[in-house]
């Protein structure tokens, strides 16, 4: 089974389908498993997992990468699934951002709010400029090398970036809407010191408001203190905005797959697959009449799932419910427990 | 029954005059939800942690009434679009009898 998203309905499903002998692969946007358990909210409690009086949501997900560790899944972590083909045997195949592929019978899409990617600033223009001066994400620092940036934010990643290509770029420009920095203490200060000494260029209460230039980006307008007739056009070769991660349902919501509110819709809860024959979804990324988007419904949504992609996958075998106290986690194949039955004596 | 009247403008300058319980444990995203006044997915992404920004309100009045900002809020405004000096989380605003006539507009989501 191909599981795209490693929160915590997608690591669970590893651990039913591992009690129904499947395999499981799992593909997440993010470098690390656990979804927004993880990337969002690590040291929040959560008080609703059944057995857990409190439990802090990356405890949780150790505990389920624990549960999960006898099946060893596979991960590929840090890629975006982007798009699905289905093959004539009715298996599909799934190519990742970085052209990953891979293919299975059964695709289980438990993506939650989608997959997380860089808040982009509502500039009118900046998608002409995108990978033409303008990026999200810093992949290779050297690429700024001698350069003049213009980075804007004033979080964590902002001053961290700032302060690593102040020693590589040949100009940095940090624009920051506020007079204050909210990073670690640390990282403003050191930024400060910087900006002190004319490594860092600190413009604050200001913010970019436009782009310049004909086939790449040459200048960017900045807005001092919310006023637009204080408006300056500062040349640069780059752009850096970095305002955090937000999720979006992204290339998943041109799969053909029917969507409502912003969720894939599935049959009920009759086994959650999708229009598509062969695809699920799970969790908080599908919709259907009484919908509870709370983990322990992803739980029970990924077990009744586990049965019917069995079914799928294998039509010949018989799908016998067992319980882990009976047979522990390594579960059955039907085609041990249901071999078929022959009349060998019939008793008039 | 115990609700105070809040009127909320929508995304699209429509005003609405809503019946908001102070008895629920409510807070103002959860009234804007409930009323759907915003499309899904497009408000209290991140459940009502004040770690999404996208219930981002204008308080058009009573501002001084409402709960001091905490970190998060702060955190969170800070890496926000459309920031003005009235903007709060509505997911951090509880619903109490003190905000009985109390107007916000939903600030613009930014599909990016």
């Amino acid at each position: 089974m191909l599981i795209i998203g490693a929160g915590p309905t997608g690591l669970f499903a590893v651990f039913e389908a591992g009690l129904l002998k499947l395999k499981c692969h799992l593909i997440d946007a993010l470098p690390q498993p656990g979804g927004q358990c993880s990337e969002i909210y690590p040291k929040k409690p959560i008080y609703d997992i059944p057995a857990f009086p409190e439990i802090l949501a990356g405890d949780l997900v150790d505990n389920l990468m624990e549960q999960i560790k006898p099946f060893e899944p596979g991960f590929t972590l840090g890629e975006r699934a982007e798009t699905i083909e289905k093959l004539e045997d009715g298996s599909f195949i799934v190519t990742t951002s970085e052209g990953t592929k891979h293919q299975a019978p059964v695709v289980v899409i438990a993506g939650g709010l989608g997959s997380f990617e860089p808040r982009k600033p509502p500039i009118p223009n900046i998608a002409k400029y995108e990978n033409n001066g303008v990026s999200y994400m810093i992949r290779e620092p050297e690429d700024f090398r001698d350069k003049r940036v213009v980075i804007a934010g004033g979080g964590d990643s902002a001053l961290d970036w700032a302060i690593y290509l102040s020693e590589v770029a040949s100009e940095v420009s940090l624009v920051h809407r506020r007079n204050e920095f909210r990073g670690a203490l640390d990282s403003v200060e050191k930024v400060s010191e910087l900006s002190k000494i004319g490594k860092i260029n600190l413009i604050t209460e200001a913010e970019v408001v436009g782009l310049k230039g004909d086939n790449k980006l040459e200048s960017v307008v900045i807005r001092h203190g919310g006023s637009a007739s204080e408006e300056e056009i500062k040349e640069t070769d780059h752009f850096i905005p970095l305002f955090g991660l937000s999720p979006k349902l992204g290339p998943i919501a041109n799969w053909g797959l029917e969507i409502e509110k912003n969720a894939i819709k599935v049959d009920n809860s009759y086994d959650y697959q999708t229009n598509i024959p062969g695809i699920y979804a799970i969790g908080d990324v599908n919709t259907y009449p009484g919908k509870l988007k709370l983990i322990l419904c992803g739980f029970h949504e990924a077990a009744i799932m586990c049965q019917s992609a069995y079914q799928r996958i294998y039509p010949d075998k018989k799908y016998v419910m067992k319980y882990t106290t009976v047979s522990g986690v390594n579960g059955f194949d039907g085609s041990k427990k249901e071999a078929k039955r022959e009349v060998v004596k019939s008793i008039n | 029954m115990s609700d105070i009247k809040i009127t909320i403008i929508d995304r699209e300058g429509e005003a609405h005059l809503v019946d908001a319980p102070t008895d629920m444990n409510m807070n103002l995203m959860e009234v804007i939800r409930s009323h759907e006044l915003a499309p899904e997915g497009t408000i209290g992404i991140c459940g009502g942690m004040a770690m999404c920004a996208s219930c981002q309100c204008y308080m058009l009045n009573k501002e001084h009434l409402l709960p001091e900002k905490g970190y998060e809020e702060e955190d969170m405004l800070d890496q926000a679009f459309f920031v003005q000096d009235n903007s709060r989380l509505s997911c951090q605003i509880p619903i109490t009898k003190e905000l009985e006539g109390l107007e916000v507009k939903i600030s613009p989501y930014n599909a990016d």
